[in-house]
């Protein structure tokens, strides 16, 4: 191994996806569109998951170290 | 009503029966060294982990607390939602750095660390007792969560409730970590699977979803309290948003998140697990939603105990033999995170009282011992909180464990990444943020309860003269007043020329890897 290792990586900043838009009430605080009747407040915030785990999955695969 | 007292008596026992058996699980040599008791020989792979940890974040409270916010507060009680998302992108970048500097240095517990990096006893020692404290009430809501379920099948009196935790104590001390993390399987299985039943069969028969946030709606238009409602209005958006961001940073500084994360056999573990864990986001998502479908089949607290609501909506709508099912999931439910989280509190006592104040040349049968007996103690101290002292101020004191665990944030997770703090002035911002922290939960009341003080987390901001109504989380300002005193602290100890602690580790400990000469790998035991 010739160079330090670090934890430092590009694909760290998708993480801040994850973080910020869950924390936006301006995009989900609303009843209308439903989805099965349930308010889009609702619904919508079940589907962050959805972004929380492509993005942390990304993540992972793209720093993982070989070995 | 019989059937459902016997079918959660035998899965109960049954998974008991687990706890002990656990001890051989792995088979280690012996169970005597803190390694082996407190971190299940630090070797559990990805799977065993994503049980765990979740088994440790997701705990029978979560259960029945979370849908009782929704019942009672509606939107508001959805940031638990939110919380669960934000927390696991946050957790990978830092607790892969606690990982690999534990292991370089054999670290149990977050105040063992900050010993290690700040050079300071006396903040290793503030960072241990914020960690019990913040602790202890946490376990004994996981009795709240079994009184609960309990009292909706018509037993009563502290019997029942005695021996579930004496049986708990008793497996806890044979197996160590290794007996939740067996159990923890199960519990998953028996919560997943109600959750699934529920969401399909509980609207079927309340008419479906439109009519169940229908219901909903009429119920808190009707009430006259202001902040309801099944969405956000202008003035809790921002408590909304900063509960749930303070929640989130809160949850992997509480010992017994740790506890779960330093188990695990390496960092690849860690991240292939922040990926994974969200999948209990969604469990908690769907669990909450349970609190609506309670006002829908308009159901009612058993007395003012508000946590009943969901036990009494699986009593009314599933058939019985199933209603016990569901009952034996959360009482299970509350067995691992309290056999988990009594370890962490443990481990601290061991770690950064017992051995750094009374007796430091202590041997690794010693402290494993000591833990064990620890563990013993904390579990009798929940169970006489519970049984002595109203449940109320065990829900008010875990609200206090929040705000306060926060205030290890800038020691323990940014002392992962930068050296730049002087231990003086983490000590003021912890003094500083401790101090605000618990004068703002003073100074909340909450008229429904009838609490003058400490009656939420919600701090007006009118308090501070600020012209609105608007609420922000009190665990959230508090952190940022540690923040600005630590900063400030640090300058001024620089400027004094006073002596900061030696930093006995190094960059690339940070960074180290299973594999590595410096790590030290434990996995002999297993190695069968």
């Amino acid at each position: 191994m010739t160079t330090p290792r670090t934890d430092r990586s590009h694909w760290n900043w998708l993480l801040l996806l994850p973080i910020a838009i869950p924390l936006i009430p301006a995009l989900y605080n609303a009843v209308e569109p439903r989805l099965f009747g349930i308010p889009l407040f609702y619904w919508l915030q079940l589907a962050f998951i959805i972004i929380g785990v492509a993005t942390t999955t990304l993540v992972y695969r793209m720093t993982r170290r070989n070995g | 009503m019989t059937t459902e007292i016997v079918v959660f008596a035998v899965l109960f026992l049954l998974v008991s029966g687990m706890g002990f058996v656990a001890s051989r699980w792995r088979r280690p040599d012996n169970l005597d060294t803190l390694h082996e008791w407190g971190l299940g020989g630090r070797s559990f792979g990805s799977w065993v982990t994503w049980f765990l940890v979740g088994g440790d974040l997701y705990t029978a409270y979560t259960f029945v607390a979370v849908p009782a916010l929704l019942f009672g507060a509606g939107a508001m009680g959805f940031f638990a939602l939110p919380y669960t998302i934000v927390t696991y992108p946050i957790a990978m970048l830092v607790l892969i750095r606690l990982w690999s500097v534990s292991h370089v240095h054999g670290l149990v517990t977050p105040a063992d660390f900050v010993r290690a990096r700040f050079g300071s006893p006396t903040l290793a020692l503030l960072i241990a007792i914020t960690g019990i404290v913040a602790t202890m009430p946490y376990i004994a809501l996981q009795l709240v969560g079994i009184e609960a379920v309990l009292k909706t099948m018509g037993v009563t009196g502290d019997l029942p409730l005695i021996i579930a935790f004496a049986i708990l104590a008793a497996y806890t001390y044979q197996s160590g970590l290794r007996a939740p993390a067996l159990i923890a399987f199960v519990k998953d299985a028996l919560i997943y699977l109600v959750i699934l039943v529920a969401i399909i069969y509980i609207p079927a028969k309340l008419g479906g979803w439109g009519s169940i946030f229908d219901t909903v709606q009429a119920k808190f238009d009707a009430t006259p309290a202001p902040g309801d409602g099944i969405l956000l209005n202008a003035n809790n958006q921002l408590q909304y948003v900063t509960l749930a961001l303070g929640s989130a940073l809160a949850l992997f500084l509480y010992p017994h998140s740790v506890t779960g994360i330093l188990a695990s056999r390496s960092r690849d573990v860690i991240k292939r697990n922040m990926s994974a864990l969200p999948a209990y986001s969604l469990v908690l998502g769907l669990i909450a939603l349970l609190g609506y479908m309670a006002i829908a089949a308009g159901i009612k607290p058993i007395g003012t105990d508000v946590n009943t609501v969901v036990p009494q909506l699986f009593e009314k709508l599933f058939p019985d033999w199933f209603a016990g099912v569901a009952f034996a999931a959360v009482g299970i439910g509350a067995l691992v995170p309290a056999a988990i989280m009594s370890i962490a509190a443990a481990n601290l006592f061991t770690r950064n009282i017992y051995r750094e104040y009374l007796k430091p040349d202590a041997t690794d049968a010693q402290e494993a011992s000591v833990s064990k007996i620890a563990s013993l103690v904390v579990k009798v101290g929940a169970v006489l909180f519970i049984l002595l002292i109203d449940p109320q101020f065990s829900i008010d004191l875990q609200l206090i464990g929040g705000v306060i665990i926060l205030q290890t944030l800038p020691s323990v997770a940014l002392g992962l990444f930068t050296r730049w703090f002087h231990r003086g002035g983490l000590i003021a911002g912890w003094i500083a943020g401790m101090g605000s922290g618990l004068l703002m939960l003073y100074n909340i009341a909450n008229p429904a309860t009838k609490h003058d003080h400490f009656g939420g987390s919600a701090f007006p901001l009118a308090k501070l003269g600020l012209d609105t109504k608007m609420t922000i989380y009190a665990g959230f300002l508090a952190l940022i007043v540690n923040l600005i005193v630590a900063v400030l602290g640090t300058l001024i100890a620089r400027a004094m020329g006073s002596a900061d602690g030696p930093d006995a580790t190094s960059p690339h400990d940070y960074v180290a890897e299973r594999g590595d000469p410096s790590v030290h790998d434990l996995e002999v035991t297993s190695s069968t």
